[in-house]
């Protein structure tokens, strides 16, 4: 038994997503909406035999009974406006978008939590990148008065809806930093970088503490980055654990697996392959409830 | 032809002391400058709203009592802040304004206009008067810094500013450059220098002489790296060539005297030769702390820190990657 997805939204997510879903045994991809009958991403989803519609959420609607999950790719303002419909529809969500809405998600902290869910918020590429790091830094150190997270993305892997959404990106990202570290002095920063050829997706995490477990830190990141690897493998870290005047520093590299940009755009798998892991944790209990 | 001088020595200043300067400093110089006929001050973070981080320093103040003291203490010149979108959000728009913010210059790397593009928006839907910075301009060619500028303007953007946030330029590219814009824009271009080269009261002059009506300085070059352009020459020079500033060169030189405990008084901005390398490559200036403080922890010479940036093309903003890069040049070489 498989879980039937609809993707809405045509751009970079909505492709990298769309690959990940076709190549996972227990997920399919019924239909992909996007709002242009021109878009190149529409064009890519056919390519591949997926049906699409170019009338963006009411193309999706008018084939709602053929899908049991959405993820939606779009923009936190679009996605703000749709999510009601989505809601009332019954339909399991996972946003991708950084819009506030729905029960904050990283798999790899809650996502056995969140299998039940019906509204899933996957934060932001950079939040995926940072939050197990930062969570590990906050449980192995209880004195931790400061965290920040910055990412660095290539200027390509960034569409216009990320573009138009820097803003939101900062304060989901910040919101979802403070739930999983209970830490309440954050900050996110996200830089976009154009230097050719494209840079790999990178992401620092620096805290601020007093007095630093390092053994109990090490152990705690060490796991936290396996568990990432096991949706993400190219998530790896390049500067090891260090601590100078009561800074602690961390940062990792992301190599996604070049599905739809090529392998530096790990910014889109680190969102696109934990959401569909998250689908994929949905599927088991819904198929097992059917089956039922 | 008709200049208006905008001064960031309280923002771009702030990286030469690792964003320290104190409310006092604040208060004092916006008083001794505010009847010299200075178009806008500009106040903040080195990075400007919503900057302050461990990634590019932390701030000794909190934006808004910076803007705060300021405000109290401009009448004639009008506020100015700078904001990168990335660090900064539109809350921060919102902050700026209610704490009566003048001029607003939003600002992306040069090849990345339409970051700026929400947040030109949302200030200018404001009521908010808008300038759109390009940053790190030696980086791309005229031809490109005029489609991202067009980009701007069509956000709404009032004027637009080119920022050779490397102090990279020299005249003749300050000439193109600026020339181009002012010939296909509909908006004032202003030319915001730095001094890496030891060109750029050069380069401001070559840019006003291009066309640009907005042209920064800070006193005494007080600014990151090398320093920018230096007000009161500037001021000087602009007015031999017959420019009209109004800007009152001797006024300004009293309130530099008048200023004899701030930092850029007490100890002049020089070209160090860690600048000067900086400038050759292209490498951004507000990087100078940071690099050296990599280059001390990871037992590096600076220089093979700053050619690696500038091979990686390294944007402002990039702190993080002077750590990595040092920390890969310290590992012995493996054959």
């Amino acid at each position: 038994m498989t879980l039937k997805t609809a993707i809405i939204g045509s751009g970079n997510i909505g492709c990298d997503i769309l690959c990940k879903v076709l190549a996972h045994p227990n997920l399919d991809c019924t239909l992909v909406a996007g709002r242009s009958l021109h878009s190149s991403g529409l064009a890519f989803a056919r390519d591949r035999g997926v049906a699409t519609t170019a009338d963006g959420i009411d193309g999706l609607f008018a084939r709602i009974n053929e899908f049991d999950l959405v993820f939606d790719a779009t923009s936190a303002a679009d996605h703000e406006a749709h999510a009601p419909r989505l809601i009332e529809s019954g339909k399991a969500i996972i946003n991708l978008t950084p819009a506030s809405l729905g029960a904050l998600c990283v798999p790899s902290l809650n996502g056995v939590e969140l299998t039940e869910a019906s509204n899933i918020n996957m934060i932001t590429c950079g939040g995926q990148a940072s939050i197990p790091l930062a969570a590990a830094i906050a449980r192995a150190n209880p004195g931790v008065r400061y965290i920040e997270v910055v990412s660095s993305i290539s200027a390509e892997s960034a569409g216009p809806a990320t573009r138009r959404n820097l803003s939101n990106y900062i304060t989901t990202t910040e919101n979802a930093l403070s739930h999983f570290t209970g830490c309440k002095d954050v900050k996110a920063i996200l830089n976009i970088n154009p230097a050719k050829p494209n840079v790999f997706m990178q992401t620092a995490v620096s805290a601020l503490i007093e007095t630093v477990d390092l053994a109990a830190t090490r152990r705690e990141v060490e796991r936290a980055v396996t568990q990432v690897q096991s949706a993400v493998p190219g998530y790896q870290v390049i500067v090891d654990l260090h601590y100078t005047e009561g800074r602690l520093f961390t940062m990792v590299r992301v190599e996604g697996a070049g599905d739809f940009l090529d392998p530096s755009a790990g910014n889109l798998d680190i969102i696109t392959a934990t959401a569909t892991h998250m689908a994929a944790l949905m599927a088991r209990g819904r198929v097992t409830e059917r089956a039922a | 032809m008709s200049i208006a001088i905008h001064d960031p020595t309280l923002r771009d200043g702030n990286h030469a002391v690792s964003h320290t300067l104190s409310l006092e400093d604040i208060a004092a110089y916006c008083r001794a400058v505010d009847g010299c006929g200075l178009s806008v001050v500009e106040v903040g973070h080195g990075n400007g709203l919503g900057a302050s981080s461990l990634q590019l320093g932390l701030a000794r103040y909190k934006d808004s009592e910076m803007l705060e003291t300021a405000r109290a203490n401009l009448t004639h010149s009008r506020l100015g802040i700078h904001m990168i979108p990335g660090f900064a959000r539109l809350s921060d728009i919102d902050t700026a304004l209610q704490i009566g913010v003048d001029v607003l210059r939003i600002a992306s790397h040069c090849t990345e206009a339409s970051l700026t593009e929400s947040y030109i928006e949302h200030a200018r839907s404001k009521g908010a008067y808008v300038q759109g910075v390009l940053m790190m301009t030696h980086m791309a060619s005229p031809e490109t810094l005029l489609e991202e500028a067009l980009k701007q303007q069509g956000y709404g953007a009032n004027a637009l500013v080119l920022m050779d946030s490397a102090g990279h330029f020299d005249p003749d590219s300050t000439r193109e450059k600026i020339g181009l814009l002012v010939r296909e824009l509909a908006i004032p271009v202003g030319f915001h220098g730095h001094n890496n080269l030891g060109l750029a009261v050069a380069n401001s002059l070559a840019a006003a002489q291009a066309g640009a009506t907005i042209i920064d300085g800070c006193m005494r070059g007080f600014g990151a790296g090398a320093g920018n352009t230096q007000l009161e020459v500037l001021c000087a020079v602009l007015d031999r060539y017959k420019f009209e500033t109004g800007v009152k060169v001797f006024d300004l030189c009293r309130a530099v005297e008048s200023l004899e405990d701030f930092v850029p008084v007490r100890t002049p901005t020089v070209v160090k030769t860690a600048n000067l390398i900086s400038g050759l490559y292209g490498v951004c200036s507000g990087f100078e702390k940071h690099v050296a403080r990599a280059a001390a922890e990871f037992r590096v010479e600076p220089r093979k820190i700053y050619e690696e940036l500038a091979r990686c093309n390294a944007v402002a903003g990039q702190e993080d990657l002077i750590i990595s890069v040092a920390s890969r040049l310290s590992q012995p070489v493996v054959a």
